[in-house]
């Protein structure tokens, strides 16, 4: 017969709530550099420029249609070969953030699209600048126009996170996989971690519902 | 000492692609089976199924899937099963791509229109006559493209299974790699040989997809 014994796997909650954190900043961090390089790569996508548009599309292609894991390992184990030695942490938000930014370039790629160019005219006609056009007049919009898309790739990426425990950064996985080693009660560590998973979801999806109509209050005028 | 990353590997890699390809098949099929009963939980008239598949989907996709194959490997021991890990991969990729699917296919038959079941109803269809011969046909078109793009995503994630030891392409890069000791190279060669396998598949999902004319509209977010 079996039977779970969670009371060795809790006792350690502390090291699950730094691990979550951990996870959490870790996530916001991926997410933040992986928007840069998404919003740089959607322009660069629709530039008339034909090589910035090569290397972006090839960018995009490459790194989604390559499992992550392999990312990884090219960047931790690979990259030291031609003289790029990264520690595992840097490592792992590298590799994070190149696979955040190809999936946010397609979704803010889209986002862009949805400007009308004579928005963009009369904008220039007002006598805006070409700094506050872009920020107010394409980029606000653009990212209020692919919002829900944006929050559900947060959530992938905060599941991917579990995935740089293999290159040994301690975030929930990594945590619950030292844990297991410690309790011997495998199954109970990784169902305590799914817990925790769930419950991160739950909250950032919660989140970003209240984060929506603050941001972006401009959606809301007149509702 | 070390072995020179030669052809030999390429082969010893491109045989274990064979298994990351039939890992990814299992979860299809399995999932396919899996999913369909999910779809149909999920749009019954029955409150509690509608409940219990949505539930179902949530915790799967609010989980990370390594942790999902993590519990299915000792889950299975837990219980007593001493089974080998093509199995236990088998076995959380067949739970995780049902979620996948069962979604997927739930949007595909919503997106049939209600006079269809009407005009079904009007000229005296029961439900599974219904199904079969006028909503399933349709939603088939709907749900072709975004199944195939899918696949791409099991394909890739099939990866992982290598963490719980089951040699398939990406385990056996690592052994290469080890062997070798040109992990650049190795695992370079492992990466091209996914992309051929994923960058075909997606060629196909978007060429059905402009085929049925669906532009797009029910693609996963992936």
């Amino acid at each position: 017969m079996f039977y779970f014994e969670f009371s060795g796997t809790l006792a350690r909650w502390p090291e699950f709530v730094h691990a979550g954190v951990f996870t959490v900043l870790l996530s916001a961090t991926a997410m933040l550099l992986g928007l840069i390089i998404g919003i740089a790569g959607a322009f660069a996508r629709l530039s008339s420029v034909r090589p910035a548009r090569v290397i972006a599309g090839s960018y995009v292609e490459i790194i989604r249609n390559t499992p992550f894991l392999v990312q990884i390992y090219i960047i931790y184990f690979g990259l030291p070969a031609i003289g790029v030695r990264l520690d595992a942490l840097t490592a792992g938000i590298l590799s994070l953030s190149l696979y955040a930014g190809a999936y946010i370039t397609e979704i803010a790629r889209a986002g862009i699209e949805t400007i009308d160019k004579g928005q963009v005219e009369a904008a220039r006609a007002l006598g805006l600048s070409p700094y506050l056009t872009f920020r107010h007049v394409i980029l606000k919009p653009a990212m209020a126009a692919v919002y829900p898309a944006l929050t559900s790739q947060f959530i992938l990426i905060m599941l991917a996170t579990s995935v740089v425990s293999v290159i040994s950064i301690p975030e929930l996985t990594g945590v619950a996989n030292d844990i297991q080693g410690l309790t011997f009660r495998s199954l109970e560590a990784f169902l305590v971690v799914a817990a925790i998973y769930l419950g991160l979801t739950a909250a950032f999806k919660g989140l970003f519902t209240v984060f929506d109509r603050t941001i972006f209050s401009f959606k809301y005028v007149g509702r | 000492m070390f072995q020179t990353f030669s052809f030999n590997h390429v082969l010893f890699l491109a045989q274990a692609g064979l298994w990351t390809l039939l890992l990814s098949c299992m979860a299809l099929f399995g999932g396919a089976i899996f999913g369909a009963l999910i779809m149909l939980a999920r749009i019954s008239l029955y409150a509690p199924l509608r409940f219990i598949a949505k539930a179902y989907i949530y915790v799967i996709q609010g989980t990370p899937l390594l942790v999902l194959l993590f519990i299915a490997y000792f889950g299975l021991a837990f219980a007593g099963y001493d089974v080998p890990a093509l199995v236990a991969a088998g076995f959380a990729f067949t739970l995780y791509a049902a979620a996948f699917l069962g979604e997927i296919w739930r949007g595909s038959i919503e997106a049939i229109g209600k006079g269809q079941w009407e005009g079904a109803a009007a000229i005296g269809l029961n439900w599974p006559k219904t199904m079969r011969f006028v909503i399933v046909p349709q939603a088939v078109r709907v749900a072709i493209p975004p199944t195939v793009g899918f696949f791409v995503q099991l394909v890739k994630n099939t990866a992982l299974a290598s963490i719980i030891g089951f040699v398939e392409l990406t385990r056996a890069g690592q052994i290469v790699a080890n062997a070798t000791y040109q992990p650049l190279s190795v695992y370079m060669t492992v990466a091209a040989m996914y992309f051929v396998i994923c960058s075909c598949l997606s060629f196909v999902s978007r060429r059905l997809d402009e085929k049925f004319q669906n532009n797009g509209v029910h693609q996963p977010i992936t």
